[in-house]
């Protein structure tokens, strides 16, 4: 337990009506990439200004290091954050942006200049050090922001949706560059997205939001092979979901028919199966289980839309080279070990 | 479609000289030698040496860039905190037309008002009445000016300054004040230039032994208008039009900071 930097207890907070938060618990280790990822509205970013301390909950504790995290000031607390729309101080340049934190500690003029050039050395804007925001590129405002918010060396850095408002190119530039920078500086990171690209190629572990409440918090390979519920099948990756019935031996599909599985059923119920793109193959028939009604060169293949008999759409990963055109017929076979039921 | 732009043209000219033609007769008829204003013996600069000579008139100029200056430092003070506040309480659209609405008030009816309250309170004129009243319509510039431009601010820029461990006063001084800089200066000169020519509300809240220049000017012209009031119109003309371009200029450089 000791491992644990952050615990987060029972956190309520409802603005109004709307519960943003609905009893989160949840705890953060020592040096993690975490990510809180979820639709816009879902609560993840009020449980961030709760830690930044820019809202209070209406009840639930906070911890760091076993001391309570809530009665600190947000002016005081071991934790930073970089905003999504920046928020450089758009009449300060560079170094100004980056020593500011560092100017409200008791350090002397000399150590504030002297850490905030390492930091400049660190995060490569020698050559601008003298710029205003304004006359920087996206990207390298992300960097100021980023070196303004690690200039205090908290022991927990905020990042609110990072990457979405740069370009891809920048995108995966920006990645590779936080995941160096968090080693380097030896920072927990709680990043606050909606991309589950962004969550998933940056984050150890994702705690998945919906409506004030956690889904799953998980790896994300785990997330992603064994989601537990429907909300977290579907929103992370490529899902099909398909409606079902169970039966003693297995499930009963309207289009694809009974699909024999090695665990009991209660029989007689709805539930619904999900089955990712890849696991799915299928050939070409003369009377099929679903028809081709989409098909989508993307690179290294192509993604396929197949329409069932009971008009469900399902979505297959099928070879570039594949010879499958809209309209035609075909049969769909997976492993039953590839089913998720929920 | 020619002939329609050429007579738009032409009205538009005529409108400019009707705005100008009243300006420029005070400016030019200022240079003229004669005593009488209107008949014209020749250009000198006579009366531009005999105004500084003229003790009532320059008293009552001091006086009058004191009230302006004092209107101008304590608008701006609590025009801003106004402005700041109604920003910060997000407050809606009957508390701002509140707070501007003194700035469209007629100038009789405050007037009044603000001579009725000073009486009541048993306060004798003086120019501190006419500072006090000053500030009461010039703060309401000061916040509808200041407040267009407070909502433009990023709040995320005022929240990142208390994430990096400043004080709320350093916040105030070193980063919103700063983003205001633009409508500070324009408020600034806007209430100078207000306050420097504004006549019906000294004539109401002033005590009689600091008349300001515009006072001295109205009494001055019941005996005709003298080559000295257009003299004095020229140098508030002079003054009011340096204030504004300094402004641009100033405003422009702050904008790009």
């Amino acid at each position: 337990m000791s491992e644990n930097l952050l615990e987060i207890r029972n956190l309520s907070k409802n603005f109004g009506s709307v519960a943003a938060l609905n009893n989160i618990s949840l705890d953060i280790k020592t040096n993690e990439m975490f990510a809180l990822l979820g639709p816009s509205g879902c609560g993840k970013t009020t449980l961030l200004r709760i830690i930044a301390g820019f809202e209070y909950p209406d009840s639930g504790q906070v911890f760091m290091n076993q001391s309570d995290l809530l009665s600190i000031p947000t002016r005081t607390r071991p934790v930073n954050l970089m905003f999504q729309s920046y928020a450089l101080f758009p009449h300060m340049d560079v170094f100004s942006n980056i020593s500011y934190g560092l100017t409200n500690t008791s350090l002397s003029k000399e150590e504030i200049s002297n850490q905030t050039f390492e930091i400049i050395e660190k995060i490569g804007l020698q050559d601008h050090v003298k710029k205003k925001p304004n006359q920087l590129s996206g990207g390298q405002q992300q960097r100021v922001a980023l070196a303004r918010a690690i200039a205090r060396k908290p022991k927990i850095l905020l990042l609110d949706e990072p990457l979405s408002a740069l370009d891809k190119k920048i995108r995966q530039e920006m990645q590779i560059e936080l995941k160096r920078i968090q080693h380097e500086f030896g920072i927990t990171f709680i990043i606050v997205t909606h991309d589950q690209d962004e969550a998933i190629s940056l984050a150890n572990r994702i705690a998945v939001f919906d409506k004030g409440e956690i889904k799953q918090i998980s790896t994300p390979q785990e997330l992603y092979e064994n989601p537990t519920n429907e909300f977290v099948a579907n929103f992370i990756g490529d899902g099909n979901l398909l409606k079902a019935t169970s039966t003693t031996t297995g499930f009963k599909h309207p289009a694809l028919g009974e699909i024999t599985v090695s665990h009991n059923y209660e029989s007689g119920k709805q539930i619904s199966l999900l089955i990712r793109p890849e696991n799915i193959s299928i050939v070409k028939v003369l009377d099929g289980s679903g028809e081709i009604v989409d098909s989508v060169f993307a690179g290294y293949r192509k993604n396929i839309n197949i329409k069932l008999k009971n008009n469900e759409i399902v979505r297959v990963y099928a070879d570039k080279s594949a010879s499958l055109e809209i309209g035609d017929q075909v049969n769909l076979s997976f492993r039953p070990q590839d089913i998720r039921v929920f | 479609m020619h002939r329609r732009i050429n007579l738009s043209a032409i009205v538009a000219v005529f409108v400019i000289i009707f705005l100008y033609l009243p300006i420029t007769a005070v400016v030019g008829l200022s240079f003229n030698k004669s005593s009488n204003s209107l008949i014209w013996k020749g250009f000198g600069l006579d009366w531009y040496k005999t105004i500084w000579s003229n003790e009532p008139i320059m008293s009552s100029f001091q006086r009058t860039i004191f009230v302006a200056v004092l209107t101008t430092v304590l608008s701006l003070i609590i025009g801003t905190t106004i402005s700041i506040g109604l920003n910060k309480m997000k407050a809606g659209g009957f508390l701002r037309t509140f707070s501007t609405a003194p700035a469209i008030v007629p100038d009789l009816v405050l007037a009044i008002g603000l001579l009725t309250t000073f009486s009541t309170i048993s306060m004798s004129l003086s120019l501190t009445t006419v500072i006090i009243s000053h500030t009461v319509f010039c703060t309401a510039f000061v916040v509808a000016v200041v407040l267009a431009r407070i909502g433009l601010i990023d709040p995320a820029i005022e929240e990142a300054s208390t994430d990096l461990g400043a004080s709320a006063v350093k916040t105030l001084f070193k980063i919103t004040i700063p983003q205001l800089m633009p409508s500070l200066i324009a408020g600034a000169v806007l209430s100078f230039t207000l306050s420097m020519d504004e006549f019906v509300i000294a004539f109401f809240t002033n005590g009689p032994e600091t008349p300001t220049l515009p006072m001295v000017i109205y009494s001055m012209i019941r005996f005709g208008v003298t080559p000295e009031i257009n003299v004095l119109g020229t140098l508030l003309l002079v003054i009011s039009f340096v204030g504004v371009i300094l402004a641009q200029r100033i405003g422009k450089v702050a904008d790009s900071i």
